[in-house]
């Protein structure tokens, strides 16, 4: 199956490591992998914060870019959802655009759940050793139902220990530009967050959505944590 | 009341630094979310009968002249009479009308968020009607200085058994106590004066019901029941899309309500009140008003925040909120906290009173997915925004700023340098560590944070460069 990876604007700039573990993990499937060059951004923060022209235009870009492709595969739970969710309510207005979007967006998919549901990926590559602890980022989770997929995957590798935190649901409080506009309350939910993670005595808090992870890993720095690992799990699943 | 929901960020940091708000706070989290997981087990089908309830409000409301209208027809013919206030003004007027009226001097009251929203307290005062909450956490706000109400079902979750404990000593002359059963009854036996002597009760009204006429009132104390049956006089004060069709819908919702707010399966109390006493009863008023309040409400009827409207007032979404949580209700601003608050106090008191509310949310979803009558708070958060940006509200380098991302983002060639210039520039201020613990572009960040270090290299750079290698 050839896979077209989008590969999204944080994992772009901050964590390419994750692209490629993503591209090791799709191949490893069986799959094809194609990154479109010309790719950016979804446009999800455009759109979180009300400037919908902005959030059209760069719809359209991608729709154009990926939908000659079988399926396309994220990283991210919450890119993956606002180009099947929301880019249809963006373009509601463009009859002929909005049909595009609606049947690119049927095959857009998070990375785990395109892994676990479509591709059927047998044996990861990873090798972990050691006790971690999930979070589940809210959009994947609620919106897409992302929640046995990346712990089936977790539970291929023999040496990794799952031991769940309480409030694993629980937002971590990033929530895009709200970590920017509201920087104290996004800080002191991730605190909790943090605790909650800590208290399981895990050596890496894993997600699925880089932009939860820097908020985590950011807030654990600054409470002096500097050895408890914060890790993309497609970095677990192939020991990136 | 005067909002204070332009003042939102410095209203939450100060909650931050509040010690007794944050650990109140917690364990009112625990309380609330826990208690309602497990009452919700209770039902069979959860899922269908909050489909239901949405229904059931979402008829009334798509009709909401012709509910209203028989509504006003039954209660009248019950003896009540119905009068219809435009706004917080009108509500105040209407009362005080009553009050002089009937002669009244002092007013019990049970919770009533419309009386919030008008400011009903100071002009009761102000005409020489003395007002009296009764409710218990109501009352220990009005006694602290007329403080306003920090949640919809629990207004003084935010506050600690000490501070209640001095109040009650300095406000009543007795001697300090911290034992909850015995403040509740010290607040019990200044209240039965208060009851015994009012002429007249104000309460709000859970659900009006257009079949019979009546209000339903939902609550856990007994003072509910005293307002609304003991004085002369009883107004209700109610929004318009509180109605709703028969008897039997009032029980698939209060199959939710309870349950939602408190994780009750039932509340103490549950009062249908119809119409006025008649000849040979014992109980009941003389005579019954019904307000029924527009205060913004109409002109959401029919527009996209129409879904609002079905709103219950349960609570449910502030309690599950991440940043309701962590700041409490008072720093909203206005009656109404948490993500409904932050969609009501924009569309009741103007989109340019309340610019920070629509984003005072991680659009985490978590308040949809609990809401009983399913309403889509994110989706109405960013409609808000949205609407905030085409009348121009927010501040132009907010506006600029995606713009120029978006700009930038459809230029693949540019976007590609920018980024490659932007990590570097990251790296630069990491200076080697993991993490950067000062970020000018965006201070806000690492007020309370460090941002991890960039890798070094974008992930088109070293994509490229794989391909030329490999
Ligand atoms: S919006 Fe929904 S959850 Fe929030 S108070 Fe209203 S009914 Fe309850």
């Amino acid at each position: 199956m050839k896979v077209a990876l989008f590969v999204t604007c944080l994992v772009d700039l901050m964590r390419p490591r994750i692209g490629f573990a993503a591209i090791e993990l799709l191949e490893a499937a069986g799959c094809e992998v194609v990154v479109p060059p010309s790719q950016t951004c979804c446009g999800q923060p455009a759109w979180n914060s009300g400037d919908r022209a902005a959030a059209a235009k760069l719809a359209k870009k991608v729709i154009a870019e990926f939908e000659a492709y079988e399926a396309i595969v994220a990283p991210s739970g919450s890119c993956a959802d606002h180009i099947r969710s929301e880019y249809p309510v963006i373009l509601a207005d463009e009859p002929e655009w909005q049909a595009r979007a609606v049947a690119l967006g049927s095959r857009v998919y998070e990375l785990t759940d395109f892994l676990v549901n479509v591709a059927k990926l047998e044996n990861v590559p990873g090798s972990f050793t050691g006790r971690i602890t999930y979070h589940d980022s809210c959009t994947g989770l609620r919106s897409l139902g992302i929640k046995a997929q990346p712990r089936a995957l977790l539970a291929k590798l023999p040496g990794v220990e799952l031991q769940e935190m309480n409030g694993a649901e629980e937002c971590c409080g990033f929530g895009g530009t709200f970590s920017v506009k509201f920087g104290e309350i996004s800080a002191a939910i991730a605190e909790r967050k943090c605790a909650n993670a800590c208290a399981t005595g895990a050596a890496a808090i894993v997600g699925g959505d880089l932009g939860c992870l820097l908020n985590i890993e950011g807030k654990l720095r600054r409470m002096g944590d500097e050895s408890t690992q914060v890790l993309h799990i497609a970095e677990v699943l192939t020991a990136k | 009341m005067e909002s204070r929901a332009h003042r939102f960020k410095q209203n939450a940091v100060d909650s931050l630094a509040n010690p007794v708000l944050q650990a109140s706070m917690k364990k009112a989290k625990g309380k609330f979310v826990d208690k309602r997981a497990i009452a919700i087990k209770e039902i069979d089908d959860f899922e269908a009968t909050r489909e239901a309830a949405k229904r059931i409000r979402n008829q009334v409301i798509e009709n909401l002249d012709l509910w209203l209208e028989k509504f006003e027809q039954t209660a009248t013919a019950r003896g009540a009479k119905v009068l219809w206030a435009k706004d917080g003004a009108e509500i105040c007027r209407l009362v005080v009308e009553i009050g002089k009226q009937h002669g009244v001097k002092k007013a019990v009251k049970s919770k009533s968020m419309l009386s919030e929203e008008a400011g009903l307290n100071l002009a009761l005062a102000a005409a020489g009607i003395q007002p009296v909450e009764t409710d218990l956490g109501e009352y220990i706000l009005q006694i602290n200085d007329n403080e306003p109400p920090s949640h919809i079902i629990a207004p003084v979750v935010h506050k600690s058994l000490d501070e209640v404990a001095d109040l009650f000593h300095k406000t009543h002359h007795t001697p300090r106590k911290t034992d909850i059963p015995q403040l509740t009854r010290e607040a019990r036996e200044v209240l039965r004066e208060h009851f015994l002597t009012a002429e007249m009760g104000i309460s709000g009204g859970n659900f009006l019901i257009a079949e019979t006429g009546s209000v339903a009132l939902v609550t856990n104390e007994g003072n509910g029941r005293m307002v609304t049956t003991l004085p002369r006089v009883h107004v209700v004060v109610t929004g318009i899309e509180k109605v709703i069709p028969t008897l039997e819908d009032l029980a698939t919702l209060m199959r939710l309500l309870p349950r939602s707010a408190t994780g009750q399966s039932i509340s103490n109390y549950v009062s249908v009140l119809t119409g006025t006493k008649a000849e040979g009863e014992s109980d009941g008023p003389e005579h019954l008003y019904f307000i029924l309040v527009d205060n913004g409400r109409a002109e959401v009827v029919g527009s996209e925040f129409q879904d609002m409207l079905r709103c219950i007032r349960c609570g449910a979404c502030m309690n599950h909120c991440p940043v309701y949580q962590t700041i409490g209700g008072q720093a909203y601003g206005w009656v109404y906290p948490g993500p409904m608050g932050s969609v009501l106090t924009p569309l009741y008191t103007g989109l340019e009173n309340a610019l920070d509310l629509p984003h005072a949310a991680t659009l985490c979803n978590q308040c949809g997915v609990v809401c009983p009558v399913k309403i889509p708070l994110p989706e109405l958060l960013r409609k808000l925004r949205e609407k905030q940006v085409e009348r121009h509200l927010r501040p132009w380098f907010e506006r600029l700023a995606f713009r120029l991302w978006a700009w930038v983002a459809s230029r693949p060639a540019l976007y590609g340098l920018g980024t490659r210039f932007a990590v570097r520039y990251l790296e630069w201020l990491a200076d080697g560590k993991g993490s950067i613990s000062r970020l000018g572009l965006a201070p806000e960040w690492t007020q309370g944070r460090n941002f991890p270090a960039p890798e070094g290299k974008t992930f088109r750079e070293l994509y490229a460069q794989r391909g030329r290698n490999g």
